[in-house]
C-alpha cells in the first residue's frame, strides 16, 4: 500500500472493450484514476458508462484491454498469482455502490455494514461493529443500526450502502447511478454524503445524471457516447462550455 | 345400512399397524434425507457452468418427474434386476426409488429458490470481495431457503403419502399392513379406515405446522 507514489494512478483502464454477443458496448476505453481524484462519467443511457464502471471491479469481464491496480495487472483468478492482482483483492480495495442499493434484506443496517469486514477482511466482530456504528453516524443513520432495509427510505438505504462500501476501507469507490432510483426529494441527502467523501479525499468514479453535482464535485468529466469516450476534460470545458454537437444536445436536456 | 362395525377384531392386530407406522415414518424420513442430498447435488449441477453436468442433472430430474412413482417402483424392482443380472432387495429398491423421486422435485425447488434471488444481491456480495462460495452461503442461500421452505414442506408431506406405494413391492409399511390385516380378518372397512386414521393423525400436525411456518415467514418479510 505504501509503494505507490503521490501521483501514480491507483486504478487504470487501458483500451477496455466489452461485447455482449455481436454487440460491442465498449470500444476501447482509457481511464486513469489518481489518488484522491474524482471522475464523473456522463452520457446518454446505453452509451456504456455503467458497463465500464462495472468492468473496473470485474463484475463484468472485459473482452479486451487491460486493468491495473497499483500498477499491477489484474488477472482472471480470484486470488493473486505472481505479479497479477486477483479479482478478490481488487474488489476488497475497490468498493461499489449500486443504483438499486442491493442491501442484504435479511440483515439489519449494522449487519449489512459489518458483513464485508467480518466475512472478507476477517476483522474481529467488536472492532467491525465499532467502525460500522461510526460510519452509520457519518451518513446520519446512528438511529437506524438495528433497522432492516425494508423499513428504510430509498435515501437511507443508499446511505447504508455507502457505509457498507466504506467499511472495507476502499482506496477507490465506484458509484453507479446511485441517485437514479431515488425520489427527487431524497437525492440531496445522498449527494451530500458523496460530496463530503470527495472533500475528504476519497478516490471516486461516478456514473451520474446529476450534471450540477458532477460539475461541482468532479475534477474530470468523461462524456460517453456509443461505447467510446467522445470527450474528456474539466467540468468547466465539458459541462459549462461544451463544443461538440452531440455533447450540447445531451446537456441541453438537463438545462430546461 | 345395517353394517356392524367391529373394530375389536381389527384392534387385535394393532401391533401390525404400529409396525407399519414405523416403516412408513422410516421410509419417509430416510427418503427425505437422501432426497435432500440428491436434490442439492442435482441443483448444484443445474447451476454449474459445465454443460455436461447441467444436462445430466436435467435428465435425472425429468426422468423421475415425468414418470409416476408407481411405475418407477415397479421398474426398479422388477425390470432393473434383469438388466443388472442380480435381484434387488425390495426395501433397498423402495428407498432408492423414493429418494430419487423426491430428490428430483427438491432439486427444482432448490434451484428456483436460488435463481429467484435478485442478481444484485450476488453482485453486492462479490463487490465486497466475497468469493462465489461466500456470497452463496452468506447472502443468497439464507434468502433462498426462506423462499423455498413452504414448497419444501409441501413436497415432503406429499412424500409421506407417497410412501404408501411401496406396499406394491411388498415393503411392510402402513398400507401393506392394512391389507395384511384385511386378509386376516376379512374386515376391509375397519382395516382401511384404521389405516386412513393413522395417516391423518400423522399428517394433520405436519400440515398445520407447515401453515404456521409459512405465516411466520410471511410476517417477517
Amino acid at each position: 500500500m505504501n509503494d505507490v507514489t503521490g501521483d501514480a494512478p491507483i486504478l487504470e483502464a487501458i483500451g477496455i472493450r466489452k461485447s455482449f454477443g455481436p454487440l460491442e458496448v465498449l470500444k476501447g476505453i482509457d481511464l486513469s484514476l489518481g489518488r484522491g481524484e474524482v471522475v464523473a462519467l456522463i452520457g446518454p443511457s446505453g452509451s456504456g458508462k455503467s458497463t465500464f464502471i462495472r468492468c473496473l471491479n470485474m463484475l463484468e469481464t472485459p473482452t479486451g484491454g487491460t486493468l491495473r491496480f497499483r500498477q499491477k495487472p489484474i488477472g482472471k483468478d480470484f486470488r493473486d498469482r505472481g505479479d497479477t492482482v486477483g479479482i478478490g483483492t481488487l474488489r476488497r480495495h475497490v468498493g461499489m455502490v449500486f443504483q438499486h442499493f442491493n442491501l442484504f434484506p435479511h440483515m439489519t443496517a449494522l449487519e449489512n455494514v459489518v458483513e464485508g469486514p467480518i466475512t472478507v477482511a476477517r476483522k474481529p466482530r467488536r472492532e467491525a461493529e465499532e467502525h460500522a456504528r461510526d460510519l452509520l453516524a457519518q451518513v446520519g443513520l446512528s438511529e437506524k443500526c438495528d433497522t432492516y432495509p425494508a423499513h428504510l427510505s430509498g435515501g437511507q438505504k443508499q446511505r447504508v450502502a455507502i457505509a457498507r462500501a466504506l467499511a472495507m476501507e476502499p482506496e477507490v469507490l465506484l458509484l453507479d447511478e446511485v441517485t437514479s432510483a431515488l425520489d427527487p426529494e431524497l437525492v440531496g441527502e445522498v449527494l451530500n454524503v458523496i460530496r463530503r467523501l470527495a472533500d475528504a479525499g476519497m478516490t471516486m468514479a461516478i456514473v451520474t445524471h446529476e450534471m450540477a453535482f458532477a460539475a461541482d464535485v468532479a475534477r474530470r468529466v468523461l462524456f460517453f457516447d456509443q461505447g467510446t469516450v467522445a470527450e474528456e476534460g474539466t467540468p468547466e470545458t465539458i459541462i459549462a462550455h461544451p463544443t461538440s454537437e452531440r455533447l450540447r444536445g445531451f446537456l441541453a436536456r438537463f438545462h430546461q | 345400512m345395517t353394517y356392524h362395525w367391529d373394530f375389536h377384531v381389527v384392534g387385535q392386530y394393532l401391533d401390525l399397524f404400529l409396525w407399519g407406522v414405523v416403516y412408513t415414518v422410516l421410509y419417509t424420513t430416510g427418503s427425505i434425507v437422501i432426497g435432500v442430498v440428491l436434490g442439492a447435488l442435482a441443483c448444484a449441477a443445474r447451476l454449474s457452468s459445465w454443460m455436461v453436468l447441467r444436462a445430466t442433472a436435467r435428465v435425472f430430474q425429468e426422468l423421475f418427474r415425468c414418470t409416476p412413482l408407481l411405475v418407477q417402483l415397479l421398474w426398479v424392482y422388477y425390470a432393473l434386476p434383469l438388466l443388472l443380472g442380480t435381484s434387488i432387495d425390495n426395501r433397498a429398491a423402495a428407498l432408492l426409488t423414493l429418494s430419487c423421486y423426491v430428490g428430483a422435485f427438491y432439486a427444482e425447488i432448490f434451484r428456483s429458490g436460488i435463481v429467484s434471488i435478485d442478481r444484485g444481491q450476488r453482485e453486492a456480495a462479490l463487490a465486497l470481495g466475497m468469493s462465489r462460495g461466500q456470497s452463496m452461503r452468506r447472502i443468497v442461500l439464507p434468502q433462498a431457503i426462506k423462499r423455498m421452505l413452504p414448497s419444501f414442506i409441501n413436497q415432503s408431506v406429499i412424500q409421506f403419502k407417497n410412501t404408501s406405494l411401496v406396499s406394491v413391492i411388498s415393503v411392510a409399511d402402513l398400507a401393506y399392513m392394512a391389507s395384511v390385516v384385511n386378509g386376516q380378518t376379512y374386515r376391509p372397512l375397519e382395516s382401511y379406515t384404521v389405516m386412513a386414521l393413522f395417516y391423518i393423525a400423522m399428517l394433520l400436525p405436519l400440515t398445520q405446522a407447515a401453515d404456521y411456518v409459512e405465516k411466520r415467514l410471511r410476517a417477517s418479510d
